[in-house]
């Protein structure tokens, strides 16, 4: 039996549906080992109202942090709520979105506990959770038990799909906020960019298209009539990334977004193993690259070899034309 | 500034596709693959040399910049290099690679903070061969001291620093009192990522990190590298993540070229079904 805390993620006073894949993952872990779970809902004005969203996911309790001092989020200031919530709760599960990775390692520490990141899966040996997690950029899995008596994971969302509403009203209970530690004075919050747009999340779009090198500072002009017409996410590789064709936080692969689409479309992308393991489970890959050897082509299954600033704008045309005739 | 690198030897991650895994699945089979420095631990130490030296005259220090490695004796070669690009003192500790997890390594880590004193903790954001994403983190809390993760940007003036992050959506500022910790992203080492106090704004860096000159690499034989026990630091050795199995991942068998974009877009229209 486990008593599981689902902690919550918001944007602009919404749940980011990455806490859903964090649900999904409690759920499992639930019917692997028995027991209930609880989400946690913090922030700033606004929370509570968030809260409302996730009373129908089977939670026993929604316990919700509002206050001002957590408007901005820093994690010298979550951390030691959700750790004074985490007392009554055997493991401690948030999604890997930088907000996961960002907070949870700070929470174990307060905890004392073991954390996985970045798990896969969770699976039970002779009645103990073992995660499993991606090692290597993808290369190997490695399956963890956590010896503390409290656990923290961290859940990929790629791997667990965004949890279901199944009915019910969790009761919401308010929350007293954490003195924060020496670490908070010490920092301030200045701003936060973030561009607004249409488009769908990355992480949890069912087309991507990325570009890579090869794009130059043609990157959106070629790549985003693609994006329009198949309403895919953009993502890029790390070297556009670095080149400043496409902002940092669109990087695919081991050290940037993982994602899994239904369709993911690799335009100008050599193929380097960090990219791979960023997008290597999607289940349909195309890959467009003018070099036939790009190892790229060696996980697509559909590999179109041309001069992508020919391709690109040409597929483009047939998948309007398409759209026209249906 | 006095500031302290943490950097971890790795198997290369450019050679992660002949990772194997040892006999029924216990342990990954290191053997055939190379060793370097993590590069986020490269980058790391990239930016604590630009934190302390006007960009204009970099052969002069205007602090201490301290490297310190969890591992075994060979990890003293890594030590060595960093010494060579610019650090002015190393310290190892020895371990075995086994022998620790990330909870460990920042308990080890947080004692040596506690006896160098150092006004900022700069690191890198995984270590790309467990892939954690960890240590600086925990070691933040440990320490109680303020952190900035996945830091793409670091500006040094009087007051402080200010630190632009990568998260999801865009980019996160925040300023940081000393002492504080940063774990840096891919594109602190571009050209205009990090100005010490006196390097002038408009200094523009080489993208990338530095090498070291012949000279620095025969003078770094000379520099300080000490050694403890990693038993000397924390009393309690045990490890609180334990692997027991390792798996390869699902292979992804190749698929086919197509001869031209309607073949494509007929393709994924009848036979994938995407679109
Ligand atoms: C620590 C570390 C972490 C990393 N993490 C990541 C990561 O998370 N994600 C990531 O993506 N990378 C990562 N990398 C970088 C990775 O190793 C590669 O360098 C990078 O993915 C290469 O990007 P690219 O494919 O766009 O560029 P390149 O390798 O230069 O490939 C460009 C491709 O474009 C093709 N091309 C050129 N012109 C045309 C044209 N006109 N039409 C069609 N094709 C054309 C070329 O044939 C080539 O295949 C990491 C590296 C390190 C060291
Ligand atoms: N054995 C080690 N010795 C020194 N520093 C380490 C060690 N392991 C990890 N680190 C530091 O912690 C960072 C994050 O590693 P990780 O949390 O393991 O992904 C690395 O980039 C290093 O700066």
């Amino acid at each position: 039996m486990s008593e599981i805390l689902v902690v919550a993620e918001l944007a602009e006073g919404a749940v980011r549906k990455a806490t859903h894949s964090a649900i999904q993952c409690a759920r499992r872990i639930q019917q692997l080992v028995g027991g209930s779970f609880s989400i946690l809902v913090l922030g700033g004005a606004g929370a509570k109202a968030a809260a409302g969203e996730l009373t129908s996911f089977g939670a026993a309790r929604i316990l919700c942090c509002e206050d001002a001092n957590l408007e901005h989020y820093l994690a010298e200031r979550y951390a030691p709520v959700v750790a004074a919530a985490a007392q009554k709760f055997d493991v401690i599960v948030a999604t890997a979105s930088s907000y996961g990775k960002d907070l949870l390692p700070r929470v174990a520490a307060r905890l004392d506990a073991a954390y996985a990141s970045d798990c896969s899966d969770v699976i039970s040996k002779g009645g103990q959770l073992s995660y499993k997690r991606p090692m290597f950029a993808g290369n190997a899995y490695g399956f963890c038990f956590l010896d503390t008596p409290k656990q923290v994971v961290g859940v990929r969302q790629s791997e667990f799909e965004a949890a279901q509403p199944s009915g019910g009203a969790s009761p919401i209970e308010d929350l007293p906020l954490a003195a924060p530690g020496a670490a908070a004075q010490r920092i301030e919050f200045v701003s936060l960019d973030q561009v607004k747009s249409e488009r769908p999340e990355l992480a949890e779009a069912r087309v991507v298209v990325s570009g890579g090198r090869a794009l130059k500072d043609q990157f959106f002009q070629v790549i985003e009539p693609l994006a329009n017409s198949l309403g895919a996410a953009i993502g890029a590789s790390r070297a556009a990334c670095d080149a400043g064709y496409a902002p940092g936080d669109f990087q695919v692969g081991q050290t940037g977004k993982v994602v899994a689409p239904e369709l993911y479309v690799a335009i100008g992308i050599s193929g380097a193993i960090q990219h791979i393991a960023g997008m290597k489970s999607s289940k349909t890959i195309v890959a467009i690259n003018k070099d036939p050897e790009a190892p790229i082509f060696q996980i697509a299954d559909y590999g179109l070899v041309a001069d992508l600033f020919q391709a690109v704008p040409e597929l483009v045309s047939a998948l309007e034309a398409r759209k026209k005739k249906s | 500034m006095k500031i302290l690198v943490p950097i971890k030897r790795v198997a290369d991650p450019d050679n992660a596709n002949k990772v194997r895994i040892g006999s029924g699945g216990q342990k990954i089979d290191t053997g055939n693959l190379e060793w370097k420095l993590n590069p986020f631990d490269e980058y790391a130490l990239e930016a604590a040399l630009r934190l302390n030296e006007d960009g204009k005259a970099p052969k002069t220090r205007l602090g201490e910049v301290v490297v310190v490695t969890l591992g075994p004796k060979e990890v003293e070669t890594n030590l060595r290099s960093a010494l060579a690009t610019g650090a002015d003192r190393a310290l190892r500790i020895e371990t075995s690679d086994e022998q620790l997890d990330g909870h460990l390594v920042a308990l080890a880590l947080k004692k040596v903070v506690e006896e160098e004193k150092p006004d900022l903790i700069l690191m890198g954001k995984q270590a790309v061969d467990g892939d954690s994403n960890q240590v600086g983190q925990i070691l933040a809390e440990l320490l109680d001291y303020p952190m900035a993760t996945f830091a793409a940007t670091i500006k040094a003036d009087a007051r402080g620093l200010e630190v632009s992050r990568e998260v999801d959506g865009g980019v996160a500022v925040v300023r940081l009192g000393l002492p504080a910790l940063i774990t840096v992203d891919l594109r602190i080492v571009a050209p205009t990522s990090v100005y010490s106090a006196q390097t002038d704004r408009s200094f523009k860096y080489n993208e990338g990190v530095r090498f070291a000159p012949l000279p620095a690499i025969m003078a770094a034989k000379r520099k300080k590298l000490d050694v403890k026990a990693l038993g000397d630091l924390v009393s309690d050795g045990k490890l609180r993540t334990r692997y027991t199995e390792f798996a390869p991942p699902p292979e992804r068998k190749a698929g086919k070229k197509v001869s031209s974009v309607a073949d494509l877009v007929s393709k994924l229209a009848n036979e994938a079904k995407v679109i």
